[in-house]
């Protein structure tokens, strides 16, 4: 009976632990900001998500970790400046319609170009190294040179300004907490997306292939399945997932310079590692609670914001050595 | 030779003794390295002049970090990003027991060796926390500890002189102003920034023979078998763990050195100097151009980018102001792109040369 309840415990308590973090900040903040932070906080996770999801998948399939994942972040979000320049019209206007379309437009434009660019980059780099793990490593860090500098050679050194449309500017008062209008739009957009992705997972045929490729691939190889080519796919919608959190967490900062990506590389490594590599649910989970952590720890410490993080992650692998959510190893 | 004669044991040289036993190989290898540690003995004499002297201590310096890198990573299979960390720390070892007003050579011998001890435990901590994981995930982690050991740097700046670093003088031999001879020898003033560099010198060949002996001992065996085949390893009674940390360790504490180094050549230490990522970026081009698995590749490797980092922006200067008139093109050409040229290098070696120059060079004997 003992036993029981404590095998409950363990595996309930990495669910448990987002919500607890979230109760346990509202004393230590006080009621206004904590609704304040709390939102930034969720949002700034699920645009870290979009990120990391496709990292994760990619590595879950098939067995590579690109660390030049965040410069598809970088050209999603150097993309949307282009898209939108043209589209100031659109932007610039307070009609909630017009200023949608754009960034729909842009969000497309995003996705579309990190996809091509992924499709481009699994023929050229990733090919010739599935199954060597040190040479990964390496030719995908070579890569994320490469683009960052090409990057710098489309749209120039200097940073770029992206602002965010008009009608999207300014806050909302929930009781006295101001809540940014565009954190909200993201968050719903972000969580649109994961629950696509979801659905797409648990629900389609293509997405059960997909759950068993990452359990085992050589069974679905087995089966008739041609695994390489739903890798592409998934390295594709990886890649496009990154541009479309590059777009939205350009548009957020209102600025996009050739580091974007880079900046958001330790945080997407260090979900993976609290998440479970290769786990979608489990990097759903540590994209939020890295969002929350960075928020709540920005506003009671702010010395402490950037190390917080790296902390966590130490805590979470000293009581669950392989992430919260571990995948079996294959 | 007979069969029996095969088995035989010559008496080691001398000369086969201080580099255990693993000459460079081949002839035009032999020349090479001969040719190079020539050329680094009389470096102040051949090639005068303030940034050349600059640039030869680099070089030295960046020697033991790639060597003691490729003790991880082509000895052992690990990949860590945490070794610009162990190289800061060494670093600021020398930096701030200097800046906080001891200056002497108590001072220096104290900071580098406290550096190197808290190398040696940092990287004992890492190794045991995470080395018994996927490989994957100690890189990763490795990535996440050496952002952190950059913020510490930047914001405890009553320890660290924050993202500014430290200024600090070192001691009076060492100076610009010390004159060891009161004529030039061979045309050249022997003043501290002279008697720095054999100093770096004499550590770089000291330390780069001890790991050429690390690597060839029982213990760089089981490294190199580990490298091959972990479960094999641990299945013939290794604790892969431990070694692998052991790996770690050394690596970690050579690195501090060559902090500890950098530090008394510049005179100065700060975040962009000795902890960027940049820098591990550059760790890694080295190790891979030079040849993984080899440390004469090191030597090449560091030669190589070392170099290219000075020069490689004179070149594209050039290029470029030859073919200013094309808009594409000259953006491409432009001398702050050097690093676009590095990368391509980088992916073209790791794809179609990965055994690195050294690599290729040994192998065909």
């Amino acid at each position: 009976m003992k036993e029981d309840w404590r095998n409950h415990m363990r595996r309930w308590a990495p669910y448990a632990l987002t919500p607890l973090i979230i109760l346990a900040a509202l004393p230590a903040i006080g009621a206004g900001p904590w609704l304040t932070l709390t939102v930034a906080g969720l949002t700034m996770g699920i645009m870290l998500f979009l990120v990391a999801s496709g990292l994760t998948l990619i590595f879950g399939l098939m067995d590579v970790l690109n660390f030049a994942h965040a410069a598809f972040v970088t050209v999603g979000a150097y993309v949307t400046v282009t898209v939108l320049r043209p589209l100031a019209g659109w932007t610039m206007q307070t009609s909630l319609t017009l200023n949608l379309i754009a960034l729909l437009v842009a969000l497309i434009a995003a996705a579309a170009a990190s996809g091509a660019l992924g499709f481009v980059f699994e023929r050229v780099i990733i090919r010739q190294v599935y199954g060597a793990p040190l040479r990964q490593i390496l030719i995908t860090i070579g890569a994320l040179t490469i683009i960052e500098q090409l990057v710098v050679v489309i749209w120039g050194p200097q940073a770029l300004v992206l602002p965010k449309p008009a009608s999207l500017r300014g806050s909302v008062f929930i009781g006295s907490s101001p809540i940014e209008t565009y954190r909200l739009a993201a968050l719903a957009v972000g969580l649109a997306v994961a629950l696509a992705m979801h659905l797409f997972l648990r629900r389609t045929r293509l997405g059960l292939v997909v759950r068993a490729g990452v359990e085992n691939r050589e069974m679905v190889q087995a089966l008739g399945y041609h695994i390489r080519r739903v890798f592409i796919g998934v390295f594709m919608a990886g890649t496009a997932l990154a541009g479309m959190g590059g777009m939205m967490w350009g548009q957020y900062q209102e600025t996009v310079n050739s580091q974007i990506g880079d900046s958001m590389t330790i945080l997407v490594f260090i979900i993976l590692i609290i998440g479970g590599l290769g786990s979608v649910g489990g990097c759903f989970i540590g994209a939020i609670l890295v969002g929350l952590t960075t928020n709540y720890v920005g506003f009671l410490a702010p010395k402490m914001a950037l190390g917080s993080n790296i902390l966590l992650m130490a805590a979470i692998l000293l009581w669950q050595p392989r992430g919260l959510f571990p995948m079996a190893e294959h | 030779m007979t069969p029996a004669q095969q088995f035989v044991r010559r008496p080691p040289g001398w000369l086969s003794w201080i580099v255990s036993d693993d000459p460079p190989g081949r002839i035009g290898l032999n020349v090479l390295m001969l040719a190079i540690l020539l050329a680094l003995a009389f470096a102040p004499f051949l090639f005068p002049g303030t940034k050349a002297l600059g640039v030869s201590a680099r070089i030295c310096i960046f020697v033991i970090l790639v060597a003691s890198y490729d003790l991880m990573l082509g000895y052992t299979g690990i990949v860590s990003f945490a070794h610009t960390m162990f190289f800061g720390i060494g670093a600021y070892g020398v930096a701030i027991m200097l800046a906080k007003g001891w200056v002497g050579w108590g001072a220096v011998i104290l900071g580098a060796a406290a550096g190197a001890a808290v190398a040696a435990v940092v990287a004992a901590f890492i190794g045991m926390l995470s080395l018994r994981l996927r490989a994957i995930f100690f890189s990763m982690i490795t990535l996440a500890i050496a952002s952190f050991a950059q913020i510490v740097a930047e914001q405890w700046r009553n320890l660290t002189g924050g993202e500014d670093g430290l200024t600090f003088s070192v001691p009076a031999v060492l100076r610009p102003s010390f004159h060891l001879f009161a004529k030039p020898v061979f045309g050249v003033v022997v003043n501290g920034p002279v008697i720095t560099y054999y100093i770096t010198f004499v550590a770089t060949l000291i330390l780069f023979l001890l790991m050429l002996r690390i690597v060839n001992s029982p213990l760089g065996l089981v490294l190199r078998a580990i490298r091959e085949n972990e479960f094999r390893v641990e299945a013939m009674g290794y604790q892969v763990v431990a070694y692998r940390t052991l790996a770690c360790v050394l690596s970690a504490v050579m690195a501090a050195l060559a902090g500890a180094l950098m530090a008394l050549v510049l005179r100065y230490n700060g975040p962009d100097v000795t902890l960027s990522f940049s820098l591990m970026i550059d760790i890694l081009l080295m190790v891979v151009i030079g040849g993984m698995g080899s440390l004469y590749g090191a030597v090449i490797g560091a030669i190589v980018v070392v170099l290219a980092q000075y020069y490689l922006q004179n070149v594209l200067a050039m290029i470029s102001a030859a073919i200013a008139g094309m808009p594409v093109m000259s953006a491409l050409f432009h001398p702050d792109r050097w690093l676009l040229w590095l990368g391509i290098i980088f992916v073209l070696i790791v794809t179609f040369l990965p055994q690195g120059i050294v690599g290729r060079l040994r192998s065909r004997h």
